[in-house]
């Protein structure tokens, strides 16, 4: 069953909420009695179908954050270019961030909607061997806003998921909005039966950003989600004219590295505050190729070998289990 | 409680001694939204107005600690649970969700109807008593929070507007835009929006540098048709910063 039936009143808290056929708004529905015998709540015949999709995907990573504007979606992009500018690698970016898609900017693919809410589901390619998909992509202007409650979300992601013809990607990496709620709930529930390889957990150094981080570790512990590391964004701003560094975002508590420490986690590296990024990703285009001499690139460069090598280990691990 | 609760809603509700009821909104994350609710707040009280934030971000709840309150306990009365207050004079009310949590590393993980429900409980079951203005923080988006919290509040009370905060880049400007369109479609007024991180000065040499190269919010202002745009100097926000964290 459909998590939000066709015929389901406004505020249909979800076929397999555990308030299905249960809330105020069940009232008068008609699937109200199935909802509330919990027959609705058996396991996603999806969850399957999405495993069968994911074999021939090597390696899945999410990209994580408690906290808004760390640079999730700026490291989802550039960790694709920079997995994809191996020619003989497949690779493929999917955005689940419904409401704030910055995936298709980024990646220099904005304006590539189609006239209205398409239900066409082929990536758009950036290159031959990177592939995107963002609900960006089907809107119709980029002015349009998403206003769905979570079931509706939840309903698209899945569909990103099972209908999309991803075909044999090496890595998928899967960009995520901020916090611990539908989508992130919904992207490992619907990926539970396909291995994921683990998450990236971005940061900025200021404790306002910690504190959001150090629950989206506690939601990766309490769903199993293997962390690979933590990586520290906008970590000190060079000035162009003396070449000082500053700390516009100060670690008053020690930063990602001291919760790394606390958390048993591994900090994969440190990416200071270059202008050039930004202004890469506003113009849709690499800031690896644009500007590749920034010590940011070199940060970037480290941390996608350790993620590289993080996930040719678990294959060998897997392999030698097998 | 649920007699009184009810006897409350029919004299006007928790809001019933609220006179401005403002939102902050943002598409886009990490713009400084909670930081300016709290700096607008305390702007206010210097002011000698009495202020209240509610804060519905329920998974990353930061106004707590940019208000260095620690972790209160939440008291009930009567009229539902009492607000956290930052001194003994009332003048600033607080609600958030990150008073309720034991432990204030745990994950708040929920799904869409069960964040709708305690957005509801903390609109109409909070006793927010007199204010002169009620400031909503809000987690980025268009989603179950926002449809939450201008659903209950507009049962309740005239809500006066929204503040919308960007950064200068496209990638901002582009998720404020989509925001902009959810306030027309909820007919929601925008007061006016605000351009956070406009440059950065550097504190060794004072030269002033765009931590964004060009700006995007001028597409901003079209789509809102607002003349009203106040850039943030950049030594405001580094000393901001400051404070925030």
């Amino acid at each position: 069953m459909a998590d939000i039936p066709s015929d389901a009143p406004q505020h249909c808290p979800g076929t397999a909420s555990e308030q299905a056929g249960k809330t105020s708004a069940c009232q008068g529905c008609p699937n109200q009695n199935l909802c509330s015998s919990g027959a609705t709540k058996a396991p996603d015949p999806a969850i399957e179908e999405i495993a069968e999709k994911m074999l021939t995907v090597k390696h899945k990573i999410l990209v994580l954050s408690g906290k808004g504007g760390v640079g999730k979606s700026t490291f989802s992009a550039h960790l694709a270019h920079a997995l994809a500018s191996d020619a003989t690698k497949e690779v493929a970016l999917l955005d689940v961030d419904i409401c704030g898609p910055s995936i298709p900017r980024i990646m220099g693919l904005e304006g590539e909607q189609v006239a209205g809410l398409s239900l066409c589901l082929s990536p758009r390619y950036v290159e031959d061997n990177l592939a995107v998909m963002s609900i960006g992509f089907l809107l119709s202007s980029p002015d349009d806003a998403v206003i769905w409650r979570g079931p509706k979300k939840n309903g698209m992601i899945k569909q990103f998921l099972r209908d999309v013809d991803w075909g044999e990607l090496d890595y998928l990496i899967v960009d995520t909005p901020p916090g611990t709620s539908d989508e992130h709930l919904s992207i490992v529930q619907y990926l539970s039966s396909a291995r994921i390889d683990g998450a990236v957990i971005i940061t900025t150094p200021q404790e306002v950003s910690l504190q959001d981080v150090r629950k989206e570790i506690r939601f990766c512990q309490k769903v199993q989600l293997p962390i690979i590391g933590v990586v520290e964004n906008m970590s000190g701003f060079v000035c162009p004219k003396c070449k000082n560094t500053s700390q516009i975002f100060p670690p008053t508590t020690g930063g990602a590295e001291r919760m790394c420490e606390e958390m048993n986690l591994t900090l994969l590296g440190r990416v200071p505050l270059d202008p050039r990024i930004g202004k890469s990703c506003d113009e849709g285009k690499s800031f690896l190729t644009e500007v590749p001499d920034s010590p940011a690139a070199a940060a970037y460069h480290s941390i996608v070998q350790s993620i590289q090598a993080y996930c040719l280990s678990h294959v060998t691990r897997e392999e030698s289990a097998g | 409680m649920g007699r009184n609760r009810h006897l409350n809603q029919k004299k006007g509700g928790n809001l019933a001694q609220v006179q401005h009821v403002v939102l902050i909104l943002s598409g886009k994350g990490g713009v400084g939204k909670s930081t300016l609710t709290t700096e607008l707040a305390l702007a206010l009280r210097h002011s000698g107005k009495k202020v209240g934030i509610l804060d519905v971000d329920l998974c990353g709840p930061s106004i707590p600690r940019m208000l260095s309150v620690g972790k209160p306990e939440v008291h009930q009365c009567d009229l539902g649970w009492v607000p956290v207050y930052t001194d003994a004079q009332k003048s600033l009310a607080l609600m958030s969700i990150g008073f309720l949590l034991e432990d204030p590393d745990e994950a708040v993980v929920w799904r869409g109807p069960k964040k709708t429900a305690l957005i509801g409980q903390f609109v109409s079951d909070v006793a927010w008593g007199e204010l002169d203005v009620l400031l909503v923080d809000t987690p980025p988006g268009t989603s179950d929070e926002h449809l939450a919290v201008l659903e209950n509040l507009k049962k309740q009370h005239k809500v006066d507007g929204a503040i919308l905060i960007t950064t200068p880049q496209a990638v901002s400007t582009g998720d404020v835009r989509r925001e902009i369109t959810f306030c027309k479609k909820t007919g929601l007024r925008i007061l006016g929006i605000v351009e956070n991180m406009s440059g950065f000065v550097c504190p060794h040499c004072s030269v002033s540098t765009p931590i964004c190269m060009d700006t995007h919010t001028p597409s901003v202002l079209v789509a809102n048709r607002s003349p009203v745009s106040f850039r943030l100097a950049s030594c405001a926000l580094f000393r901001w910063t400051q404070s925030s964290v």
